[in-house]
C-alpha cells in the first residue's frame, strides 16, 4: 500500500483567460521527495499547485494518486493531502488557537485541544493562543497556519511560498518540519523565493526535484 | 455518519461564533425587515381593513429581501480569506459542509425573522391565528430561501456587483416560497385552513434539503477555479 | 452505406463546427423565409375572423409560437448547458449562450404581444394571468441567465456557472408553473383567465403551425450566427483562429484583435 502512494502527474495544461500557462507538464514524486516549482511571477506556479490539490481542473492532462485519477479519489485523496496556499486561511475573529482547531478538524483530524496548544507553542506562540488572528502580526498568522503541519497526518504536503513573512526562528522550525516529514517517508511539492539554501536544509540527501516554469 | 455529524457541527458551531463577534451584521438585516415591513403603512394609508389584506403578504416580501441582504455574507468572508479554499479540500462530502453553512446562516439571519413576524403581524392587524400561521410559514419557508439563496451565493462569488446580481439569480426561484408562505395565512384566514399550503413549504424544504447543498457544491468547485 | 459515414463527433469540436454553421446559415435562412411568409398569409387572409374576437386574435399567431418558442429554447439551452457541464464539451457550452438572448427575445415578443392582445380583450395591459405570470418569472430566468454569464469574465467559469443556474431554474420551472397556476386559482376573483378558442379552424391551426416552424428556423439562424461568434471570441488564442480568420491582414491587427 505505501508504495502505491505515489502522485503522477501526466501532461498537464492551464489556460487563465486568454494564456496558456503552461502545458506538456509531467513528473512524479515519490515517498521522502521534494519538489521544487520555481519561475516567475504570473508563470502559474500557483495554478499548479491548486491543479494539484483538485481545486483546478487541467484543460489537459490528469493528476494521479496511487494510479488513479483524484477526480475519482476525490475525498479519499483530500485525506492524504495538506494544502497551505498563499492566503492563510486563518479567521480574523477567532483565536489562534479556534483557527487551528477548526482547520485542524474540518481536515479530519481529532487533536485534543492540548495537542493544539502544543502545535502553537512548537511554532513559537505560547501565550497568545487566545488572542484574536487580527491582532497578530502577519508572520505570527502564517504561524499558526503552518501549525497546521505538525498537527496533520497526511502523506502529501502542497505549500505556496511556506517562508515568506516568517523570521529566522521560524524558518527553522519549519525547515525541521519538513525535513521530518520527508524522512518519515512524506511527499512535500512547494514554491519558495527564498534562496536554494533554505531546501538543502530540509532534504540534505539530496532528494530534490525542480520543475522550472516559463512565462 | 458520526464524522458527518461531527462535520455538520464544527461548521455551525464555527459560523454562528463568528456571527456572535459581528453582531451588527446580524442586527443590521433584522432591522432591515423591521423597517421594510413598518414603510408599507406609510405608503399605502393607516386603513387596518387594507393593512390586514397586504400584511402577510408584505412580511414575506421583506423577509425574501432581508435574507437577500444576507445571503452576500455566506461565503464572501471565507472567500478573501482563503478558508473557503480549505474546505473544498477537506475529507468530508463538500455538500456537508454547505449544508452546515446554510443552517448557520438561516440560524443567524433567518430564525431572528421568524421570531420577530407576530410583533409585525400585529402592526397590520393580523388576528392571533393569523400569527402563528405566519410564524409557521415563515419557519418552514425560510430555511429555503437560505437554501436555494446558498446556490446564488456560490456562483456569483467574486463576481463585480454580486451583491445585485445575487437577488437576480435568486428572487425568481423563490417565488414558490413566496405565494405558498403568503397564501398559507390568508387561507387561514379565509377559513380554507392552512394545512395544503404548509405541507406543501415542507415539500419545499425536504427538496431543497435534498439537491441545494449539492447544486451549492458544484457551483462552489467552479467559482473557486 | 458505410462509404457515407459521416462522424458527427468530428463536429463538435469548435474548430470543426465554424465552418459547417457558416454552411448551414444560408439553408436556414431559407426555410425561415418559406415559413415566414405562408405562415403571415394564413395568419392574415386565410384563418377567418374570430366569432368572439374578431380580427384583433390574429395578434395570436405571433403570440401563441412566440410563448411556445420562448419555453422549448430554455430547455435545450438548459439541456446544452448540461451537457457542456458534464461532458466538458466547448461547443455545447457556447450554443447555450448562443441561444439565451434569442430565448429571452421569444419571452419578451410573448409578453407584449400578450398585452397587445388584452387590451381589446380585457381592456387592461396587463393581467396577472397564470400564464402570463409564468411567462415574467421565465424572463427573469433568461435575465439572470444572461446576467450572470456576462458578470464573469473568464469564459470557462461563465459557462459553467451559468450552466448550474439553467439546470436550477429547469428544476424550478414545474414548481414554479404548478404554485403560479395556484396563486391564480386562488385569487380567482381578481383576474381573467385566458381562454383561448375551444375549437379551432383547421387554417387557423395551419397558420400557427407555420409560424411556429418560422420561429424554429429563425432560432436556429440565430444562434448558428452568434455561436459563430462566440466562437472565434472564446478560441482567439488558438491557432486556427488566428491562420483563418486572420490570414492575409497585417500583424497589427492580428496582435489588436489577438
Amino acid at each position: 500500500m505505501a508504495n502505491t502512494a505515489v502522485l503522477d502527474v501526466s501532461n498537464l495544461e492551464c489556460v487563465r483567460g486568454d494564456r496558456r500557462l503552461f502545458a506538456g507538464i509531467s513528473f512524479s514524486v515519490k515517498p521522502g521527495e521534494l519538489l521544487h516549482v520555481q519561475g516567475p511571477n504570473g508563470s502559474g506556479k500557483t495554478s499548479l499547485l491548486r491543479m494539484i490539490c483538485g481545486l483546478v481542473l487541467p484543460v489537459q492532462g490528469d493528476i494521479f494518486w496511487g494510479g488513479e485519477s483524484i477526480r475519482g479519489l476525490r475525498e479519499d485523496y483530500f485525506k492524504e493531502m495538506t494544502y497551505l496556499g498563499h492566503l492563510s486561511g486563518i479567521k480574523e475573529d477567532l483565536t489562534a488557537l479556534e483557527n487551528l482547531d477548526i482547520l485542524s478538524r474540518l481536515a479530519g483530524g481529532d487533536a485534543t485541544e492540548d495537542a493544539v496548544v502544543a502545535a502553537l507553542g512548537q511554532m513559537g506562540l505560547a501565550g497568545r493562543e487566545d488572542l484574536p488572528a487580527k491582532v497578530l502580526s502577519q508572520g505570527q498568522k502564517r504561524r499558526v497556519a503552518l501549525a497546521r503541519l505538525v498537527l496533520c497526518r497526511t502523506r502529501l504536503w502542497i505549500l505556496d511560498e511556506p517562508f515568506t513573512a516568517l523570521d529566522v526562528a521560524a524558518i527553522a522550525v519549519v525547515q525541521a518540519l519538513l525535513s521530518q516529514h520527508l524522512h518519515n517517508g512524506g511527499m512535500i511539492i512547494l514554491t519558495t523565493h527564498q534562496d536554494l539554501g533554505v531546501l538543502s536544509e530540509v532534504s540534505p540527501a539530496g532528494a530534490v526535484q525542480r520543475l522550472q516554469l516559463n512565462s | 455518519m458520526s464524522s458527518l455529524v461531527a462535520t455538520l457541527r464544527c461548521v455551525v458551531m464555527r459560523d454562528l461564533t463568528l456571527a456572535m463577534r459581528r453582531r451588527a451584521d446580524v442586527l443590521a438585516t433584522l432591522f432591515f425587515f423591521v423597517i421594510v415591513v413598518s414603510l408599507f403603512p406609510l405608503g399605502v394609508g393607516p386603513e387596518m381593513a387594507t393593512l390586514r389584506i397586504i400584511g402577510p403578504g408584505v412580511v414575506w416580501v421583506a423577509a425574501l429581501l432581508a435574507s437577500m441582504l444576507a445571503l452576500e455574507r455566506m461565503f464572501a468572508a471565507d472567500y478573501g480569506d482563503g478558508t473557503l479554499e480549505q474546505m473544498l479540500i477537506t475529507p468530508q462530502p463538500l455538500a456537508v459542509l454547505v449544508l452546515g453553512k446554510a443552517l448557520a446562516h438561516w440560524l443567524v439571519s433567518g430564525l431572528p425573522l421568524v421570531l420577530m413576524a407576530p410583533l409585525l403581524g400585529i402592526q397590520y392587524g393580523l388576528p392571533a391565528q393569523g400569527l402563528w400561521i405566519l410564524m409557521l410559514s415563515l419557519l418552514l419557508g425560510t430555511p429555503v430561501l437560505s437554501l436555494v439563496g446558498a446556490i446564488g451565493a456560490a456562483l456569483t462569488l467574486g463576481v463585480r456587483g454580486g451583491g445585485v446580481l445575487v437577488s437576480l439569480l435568486v428572487l425568481p426561484l423563490t417565488i414558490p416560497v413566496l405565494i405558498f408562505g403568503a397564501g398559507a395565512v390568508d387561507a387561514s384566514l379565509s377559513g380554507l385552513g392552512a394545512q395544503a399550503h404548509l405541507s406543501l413549504l415542507g415539500a419545499f424544504l425536504l427538496g431543497a434539503l435534498i439537491l441545494a447543498p449539492w447544486a451549492t457544491s458544484a457551483a462552489l468547485r467552479i467559482s473557486m477555479e | 452505406m458505410s462509404s457515407t459515414k459521416i462522424n458527427w463527433f468530428k463536429y463538435s469540436s469548435p474548430q470543426a463546427f465554424y465552418p459547417l454553421a457558416g454552411k448551414m446559415i444560408p439553408w436556414f435562412v431559407v426555410a425561415t423565409v418559406l415559413f415566414t411568409v405562408p405562415g403571415l398569409y394564413f395568419s392574415f387572409f386565410v384563418a377567418p375572423p374570430d366569432y368572439q374576437q374578431g380580427e384583433a386574435y390574429r395578434i395570436m399567431f405571433i403570440h401563441v409560437p412566440a410563448a411556445w418558442m420562448s419555453m422549448f429554447i430554455y430547455m435545450v439551452m438548459a439541456a446544452y448547458a448540461g451537457m457542456g457541464l458534464v461532458f466538458n464539451s466547448r461547443l455545447s457550452s457556447m450554443m447555450a449562450s448562443a441561444l439565451a438572448p434569442t430565448g429571452a427575445m421569444f419571452t419578451f415578443l410573448a409578453l407584449w404581444t400578450g398585452a397587445l392582445w388584452g387590451k381589446p380583450m380585457w381592456g387592461a395591459w396587463w393581467v396577472w394571468d397564470a400564464r402570463l405570470t409564468s411567462e415574467l418569472i421565465l424572463l427573469f430566468l433568461y435575465i439572470g441567465f444572461i446576467s450572470l454569464q456576462a458578470a464573469i469574465d473568464e469564459p470557462r467559469r461563465a459557462a459553467r456557472a451559468s450552466a448550474i443556474l439553467a439546470l436550477v431554474g429547469v428544476v424550478n420551472i414545474p414548481i414554479i408553473y404548478f404554485s403560479v397556476k395556484w396563486w391564480n386559482t386562488l385569487h380567482q376573483g381578481a383576474s381573467i383567465t385566458v381562454n383561448k378558442a375551444p375549437t379551432m379552424a383547421a387554417s387557423m391551426f395551419t397558420a400557427m403551425l407555420l409560424m411556429t416552424f418560422a420561429f424554429w428556423m429563425y432560432t436556429i439562424v440565430v444562434a448558428l450566427l452568434r455561436v459563430r461568434c462566440e466562437i472565434l471570441e472564446r478560441e482567439r488564442h488558438t491557432d486556427w483562429v488566428m491562420s483563418n480568420e486572420f490570414a492575409g491582414r497585417s500583424p497589427e491587427t492580428r496582435n489588436e484583435l489577438g
